[in-house]
């Protein structure tokens, strides 16, 4: 490595902050709906499926209707309806969540292909555009970077913040976390655990399809074509575990992660020569590390993972 | 306290989101190219006011969209309809890269020679189900095999020993036998100096940025002939390499552009399968080289040049040499002489000067009496690395690493590390 002569011009540093968030947006919007379901006890490993079904559908639609958040609003309903099938198997029948999980990213890659067959190299697009903020925008560095986001970022945002409320201050989120911890105490309670982890299936199913969409009509800014999820999905899995599944401390990982993969690919331009082959890695070491520190760190603690999870409620075997 | 805060929060941040969406946020291309030049939002997002010839978000140029080339339809004299040709690939032809172009060059020489044509798709490399689909093909009557990536190559050494009366196809390869089995490639870096004209030309800054791929001697071999172009139009000019190490993810790619135009750079090439680095260089009002095929329609003001494979006139050749048994494996990598790789359409704004120069140089390359590699040549660090007048060779063992097909260093001009 060659530090010899560092340069970062104001371009480059607002470039990358403007990356990061972009990055972040797309990551945490899947990662939230994931931790919905895993608070509700329910493992979806299917997220890489649904980004690609919202993907795909968010983008047919944004291009069709020419609108971005149609395409968004499209994307969330692809990703909720191909949810509904783990929802249905792993929750309905009692299947094993892992394997329910894992042939929903196969059957949705599979599907998105499909249906995107047509739509493969088609110029239309659907932009979101930044956001003009009165005041806000005209700060330096700030309004060039945070208040210039698309509105899908401070979207992703509010619905990190409403989805903490509801989680920690609401009935409805003691039923979910209760479905989470012990899902037999839920049902004594009077909750219906099946409708509950269900229904946390189909909104993190949602909000893994609006990532999707995001990926497609803003992000990537290039029509569908197979293989743009690119793995981001199981990144978003593993960002749960990351954020010891609280939407805050989940927001934080997404942003790292995004800070991550945008110095990456910026390093070269701030003089550092560094072998391409070993950056392209350093999201994935700095996953590692992290997972490290805060197990570590945790080590005397209880697990921060929701009791339940992973395990289909049945009542007759309580 | 902290719920109250907290709802504060929610409905400020609710009261920014209704907002955007009402507000004049929206915009959209559906239907007229001319207009996204400033509705990107990640481009402009990053201007910071170095984005090329581009004053603010508006762009000075609006291109006329030349009507894309795209490879014509093979003819053929030779009736091949005796061979059964089957080509196996690594995915969908929906990738709209790689695969699509071979899998539109086969239907084309199928077309044209009567040839029958079988397809597989999504076969994994080393996987036992290329052994079986090969297997499968032959059991069904093919007696042509063409393998398109480069993880099939053992398998195809095994199969043709087994079954000798089948000829074997294999691109991107280096083994073959002298009867049935060989590789073939194309050498679509002669076509990447031409748009290295094209570039060096165009660069009012000189600063010109290239979102490569993995660090190997097919790309890096692009990028020396691409730099040598540019230098040839531009002497003092530079090229940035960015990698992503990826060949098709257009999120990592297009953030790689963006790096690069942030560092200043007005014209960028790329590698991969995307169309990403054109849409960040028509948001940011840059110029954009494409590779693969001619995509000038994703980004109408960027596009400058490209270039282009068109495997059709490679395939109908092959099944030509099945038809008449003339084929005998080796090694084959032809160039602009067969049509294999060619320069796509110029924007309207390339001038005469570098028309005519484009036209010499793909003249000269056509006839053989010269190459972009021909020396003298420097490495990045001023070494001479090719004297004058020598040409590499294509392939062998040669010390220096200065085979084409092993080729491991950078020409001068070119900023970054081609190690792994």
């Amino acid at each position: 490595m060659i530090l010899a002569d560092i340069t970062i011009s104001e371009a480059a540093a607002i470039g990358l902050v403007i990356a990061t968030i972009q990055f972040a947006t797309l990551l945490y919007l899947a990662a939230l709906g994931e931790t919905i379901a895993e608070r509700a006890g329910v493992l979806n490993l299917g997220v890489e499926g649904m980004m690609a079904v919202g993907a795909v559908t968010g983008y047919i639609a944004g291009a069709v209707s020419g609108s971005p958040w149609i395409g968004l609003l499209v994307g969330a309903l692809g990703g909720a309806l191909l949810a509904s099938i783990h929802a249905f198997v792993a929750v309905g029948l009692g299947a094993d969540q892992v394997v329910s999980g894992l042939a929903l990213t196969i059957l949705g890659l599979g599907l998105a292909d499909y249906i995107g067959a047509d739509y493969t190299g088609d110029s239309r697009r659907a932009w979101f555009a930044d956001v003009d903020i009165p005041v806000l925008t005209d700060i330096p560095w700030v309004g060039e970077t945070i208040f210039a986001a698309t509105p899908v970022t401070y979207l992703a945002a509010l619905l990190g913040v409403s989805t903490w409320f509801v989680l920690n201050r609401t009935a409805i989120g003691l039923g979910i976390r209760a479905a989470g911890e012990s899902a037999s105490t839920a049902d004594a309670a009077g909750h219906s655990v099946a409708r509950i982890r269900a229904g946390a299936v189909v909104v993190g199913g949602a909000f893994a399809g609006m990532s999707g969409a995001y990926l497609t009509n803003t992000l990537v800014g290039t029509s569908w074509s197979q293989g743009v999820t690119a793995g981001r999905g199981w990144i978003a899995v593993a960002l749960v575990i990351f954020g010891a599944w609280r939407p805050g401390r989940v927001a934080l990982g997404a942003l790292l992660f995004g800070f991550t993969l945008a110095l990456q690919l910026r390093l070269s331009g701030f003089g550092i020569d560094f072998s391409p082959i070993l950056m392209s890695m350093a999201p994935f070491l700095m996953t590692i590390i992290v997972l490290i520190f805060i197990s570590y760190r945790a080590r005397n603690k209880p697990s921060p993972a929701p009791a339940a999870i992973g395990i289909p409620y049945r009542r007759e075997e309580r | 306290m902290k719920q109250r805060l907290l709802l504060v929060l929610s409905i400020l941040l609710s009261f920014t989101l209704i907002t955007a969406a009402c507000g004049d946020d929206e915009s959209t291309d559906t239907a007229d190219p001319v207009d996204n030049g400033d509705s990107g939002d990640s481009g402009d997002g990053g201007d910071g006011g170095d984005d090329g010839d581009g004053d603010g978000d508006e762009c000075s140029r609006t291109g006329t969209v030349a009507a894309p080339v795209k490879p014509d339809d093979t003819t053929s004299e030779v009736d091949a309809s005796g061979v059964t040709a089957a080509f196996v690939y690594l995915t969908d032809p929906g990738d709209a890269g790689w695969t699509w172009a071979h899998n539109r060059g086969a239907e084309q020489a199928a077309a044209a020679t009567g040839a029958t044509l079988l397809t597989v798709d999504n076969i994994a490399e080393g996987s036992p189900e290329f052994e079986q689909s090969v297997r499968d093909f032959i059991a069904d009557g093919a007696n042509a095999v063409f393998a398109t990536s480069f993880g099939y190559m053992d398998a195809m050494e095994t199969l043709s020993g087994e079954f000798p009366d089948v000829d074997f196809f294999h691109a991107t390869g280096f083994k073959a036998n002298d009867t049935n089995f060989g590789n073939y490639f194309g050498r679509v870096y002669q076509a990447r100096y031409l748009t290295g004209l094209a570039a060096g030309a165009a660069s009012a800054s000189g600063n010109i940025g290239y979102v490569a791929a993995f660090p190997i001697p097919e790309v890096i071999r692009g990028i020396n002939a691409f730099t040598l172009g540019v230098r040839e139009a531009n002497p003092d000019a530079t090229v940035t390499v960015n990698w992503t190490s990826t060949w098709f993810d257009p999120a990592v790619e297009g953030e790689a552009a963006q790096a690069l135009l942030d560092g200043g750079a007005d014209v960028l090439a790329m590698h991969q399968d995307s169309t990403a680095a054109g849409e960040r260089a028509e948001a940011a009002c840059a110029r954009w080289v494409s590779y693969n095929s001619d995509m000038s329609e994703f980004a109408p003001n960027a596009y400058l040049a490209s270039a282009i494979w068109n495997w059709g006139a490679y395939y109908a050749d092959a099944i030509e040499s099945v038809a008449d048994g003339s084929f005998a494996g080796g090694g084959n990598w032809p160039g602009m002489e067969t049509g294999l790789v060619q320069i796509g359409s110029l924007a309207d704004d390339v001038s005469d000067a570098t028309r005519t120069l484009i036209d010499e140089r793909s003249a000269a390359m056509i006839d053989g009496s010269w190459d972009p590699f021909t020396g003298p040549i420097n490495d990045q660090d001023g070494n001479l690395v090719i004297a004058d007048g020598d040409v590499p060779p294509d392939f062998g063992a040669d010390e220096e690493g200065r085979s084409l097909l092993d080729q491991n260093w950078f020409v001068e001009g070119v900023i970054g590390s081609a190690g792994g």
